[in-house]
């Protein structure tokens, strides 16, 4: 049963600074099994981007347990976490970062590069995620000739070519408009269906709603943490 | 998970991920390689330059020999200058692993004009002296134009000049009418000499023969008006290996009765001496170099801090995607030095062209000394670390948060 958890945050804690001590999390404790699609939804300020980063482990918890299938960030050296976050964590930003000068194919590729995955392989696999966003025939395409939405796939794509325990989803939609945000999400469902583990965070609560799972975030506390029996 | 101590990138990763800032902002790269190029450029030019000279005078006085050495009167005990006996020449011939002598004498009287209107002070510094048949042998000066004096042509009022002369006398070719104005009288032009570096007074003296000298410009010797003038420079061959002890016999034989009288020199020491001067680098020119490169290594670091600040997301995204403080850290460096020996490999080819044009122009070997390329690539990387280290280390402990943070 534990081996399902992929992510388990004890009691975490992040204070910043010290006069005065200003506390963006406080107490967060929740988990996320294999196979789920969560969001962390709350409005701006409330604390989320720190979650987001503490459990994408860029940044060490005050206090409290993050742990990443079953080991605990802490205790690991930068050289060690660098190799967690290539292996496990998928990461999708809402300003897409990707690489203007590199085909859209270099830049899927790319996300293995600290992997210590070969060439050839980070190829084929690569090949894989562009097939699984829909993006083949855009592979030799420099990611300026594409649209928003495009870019984000590629994006996505660039997460889960490495089949991390959990892709980490920052605003996926913020910089895109509403009809290419519903086809992002209705990508995200399409690759949670096929097995990926997936945690978005939104300060959109319409958009949260539409996700089987919500953890409600304000003032760096967890408010509620809902799951909906069966999914629409 | 595996405990890894970090993954190693594939060296080709490690260029393509060091070539991405040059490869997105190429004009920029450039021009921030130039300094160095040019810094380059100038070591290596200096350094080759001086090195090809060096090799072109090794060359010539290879071809002109070492073995030649000139006896001249010295200076007398109670002051004044010292003649060198009549005989003198006719002296050392005798001497074993002589192999020729040569000898001329100057005539102090007499001056060389281009026309008889010429004013009597515009001599130019040129010189007239009497010359021995065999002196273009055993001095090795070539013919530019025309021809040495002969039997026949030694009798009659016939000159020849040396290249300096002929080029004060405004003269580069031969023609039955050229003429000059010595002693009173014209003097037909026979022929036109090749730079003499061995006895650079012959440069700037039109040679008449002996005979002609006695007949038509009065030389006679100080102490015996019959018999004709003694030599005022003997040019010695010797035997190959052997000019150490001709060159401790000579004085004594030129002059047995005051052998402190004679000044004996080895002319080739003074293009040896030049070359030695030659091989010395041009320091001016160095100095330069290295401020152009120091300038250059600024520009680089300069260049490096803002790409880092510039790409602050790139960063934080290869943060994300996995890349080890480290390995941001080399990327920046490489990069840093990439762009420095680029600027490097740039600078040497030019200094190597230059250097080839220049050489080849004058005539020289070319000549690129291993130092010089080899040590313009090495500070090329060495000035591409330090600028980059800096930045490098700027970059790799910007916290991931930061760098994904957008203004």
């Amino acid at each position: 049963m534990n081996g399902d958890i992929v992510l388990q945050l004890d009691h975490v804690a992040k204070v910043y600074g010290e006069d005065p001590p200003v506390h963006a999390l406080r107490d967060v404790s929740f988990s996320v099994r294999r196979g789920e699609l969560a969001a962390i939804v709350g409005p701006s300020g409330s604390g989320k981007s720190t979650l987001l980063h503490i459990i994408g482990t860029l940044d060490r918890p005050t206090s409290g347990v993050v742990r990443i299938r079953g080991v605990d960030a802490a205790g690991l050296s930068d050289a060690e976490l660098s190799h967690l976050r290539a292996g496990q964590i998928g990461f999708v930003f809402q300003q897409f970062f990707l690489a203007e000068h590199a085909t859209v194919h270099e830049n899927v590729a790319d996300g293995l590069l600290y992997a210590g995955v070969g060439a050839a392989e980070r190829n084929r696999l690569a090949h894989e995620a562009l097939d699984r966003v829909g993006l083949t025939d855009r592979a030799s395409f420099r990611p300026s000739k594409l649209s928003g939405g495009q870019r984000q796939r590629v994006a996505i794509a660039r997460a889960l070519v490495g089949d991390p325990a959990i892709v980490l989803a920052d605003e996926p939609t913020g910089n895109l408009d509403s009809t290419t945000g519903a086809s992002i999400m209705e990508l995200i469902h399409e690759l949670n269906a096929g097995g990926a583990t997936i945690l978005m965070i939104t300060h959109d609560a319409d958009l949260a709603a539409q996700l089987p799972r919500q953890i409600r975030v304000l003032d760096g506390q967890v408010v509620s943490d809902v799951t909906r029996a069966a999914a629409s | 998970m595996s405990p890894s101590s970090g993954v190693r990138l594939h060296w080709r990763d490690g260029l393509r991920i060091a070539s991405v800032g040059l490869r997105a902002r190429p004009m920029r790269a450039a021009l921030s390689a130039l300094g160095i190029a040019i810094g380059t450029a100038a070591i290596v030019g200096v350094l080759g330059l001086s090195a090809s000279s060096q090799a072109g005078l090794l060359a010539q006085i290879d071809r002109l020999g070492t073995n030649l050495l000139t006896v001249e009167g010295g200076t007398r005990i109670t002051g004044g200058d010292a003649h060198l006996p009549r005989e003198a020449a006719a002296r050392i011939e005798h001497l074993e692993q002589v192999a020729q002598v040569a000898h001329t004498a100057l005539l102090r009287r007499d001056r060389v004009y281009r026309s008889r209107l010429t004013p009597v002070t515009n001599t130019g510094g040129l010189q007239v002296r009497a010359a021995s048949a065999n002196l273009l042998t055993v001095l090795g000066t070539g013919l530019a134009r025309g021809a040495w004096l002969n039997d026949g042509t030694a009798r009659v009022p016939v000159a020849v000049l040396g290249a300096t002369a002929a080029r004060r006398l405004g003269m580069d070719r031969i023609h039955a009418e050229q003429r000059i104005w010595v002693g009173g009288r014209w003097f037909h032009v026979a022929g036109i000499l090749r730079p003499s570096p061995l006895a650079p007074d012959t440069d700037v003296s039109a040679l008449v023969g002996y005979p002609a000298a006695r007949e038509y410009l009065g030389y006679v010797d100080v102490r015996d008006a019959q018999l004709g003038g003694a030599p005022g420079s003997i040019y010695v061959r010797t035997e190959r290996g052997h000019e150490a002890a001709v060159q401790s016999l000579l004085a004594r034989t030129a002059n047995p009765r005051s052998p402190s009288e004679v000044a004996v020199s080895q002319p080739s020491d003074v293009l040896t001496a030049r070359a030695a001067a030659a091989g010395a680098f041009d320091s001016l020119f160095l100095g330069l170099g290295i401020v152009a490169l120091i300038v250059g290594a600024v520009g680089v670091a300069n260049i490096m801090i803002i790409s880092v600040l510039e790409r602050r997301s790139e960063i934080g995204l290869r943060r994300a995607l996995g890349a080890m403080q480290r390995q941001i850290r080399t990327q920046f460096l490489a990069e840093s030095i990439l762009l420095a020996v680029i600027g490097g490999v740039v600078g040497v080819l030019f200094g190597i062209l230059a250097t080839a044009l220049y050489a080849t122009s004058k005539g020289w070997a070319v000549v690129i000394p291993v130092e010089a390329w080899l040590g313009g690539i090495a500070s090329a990387i060495l000035i591409g670390a330090v600028a980059g280290l800096v930045p490098a280390i700027r970059a790799s402990r910007l916290p991931p948060t930061e760098a994904l943070r957008t203004v």
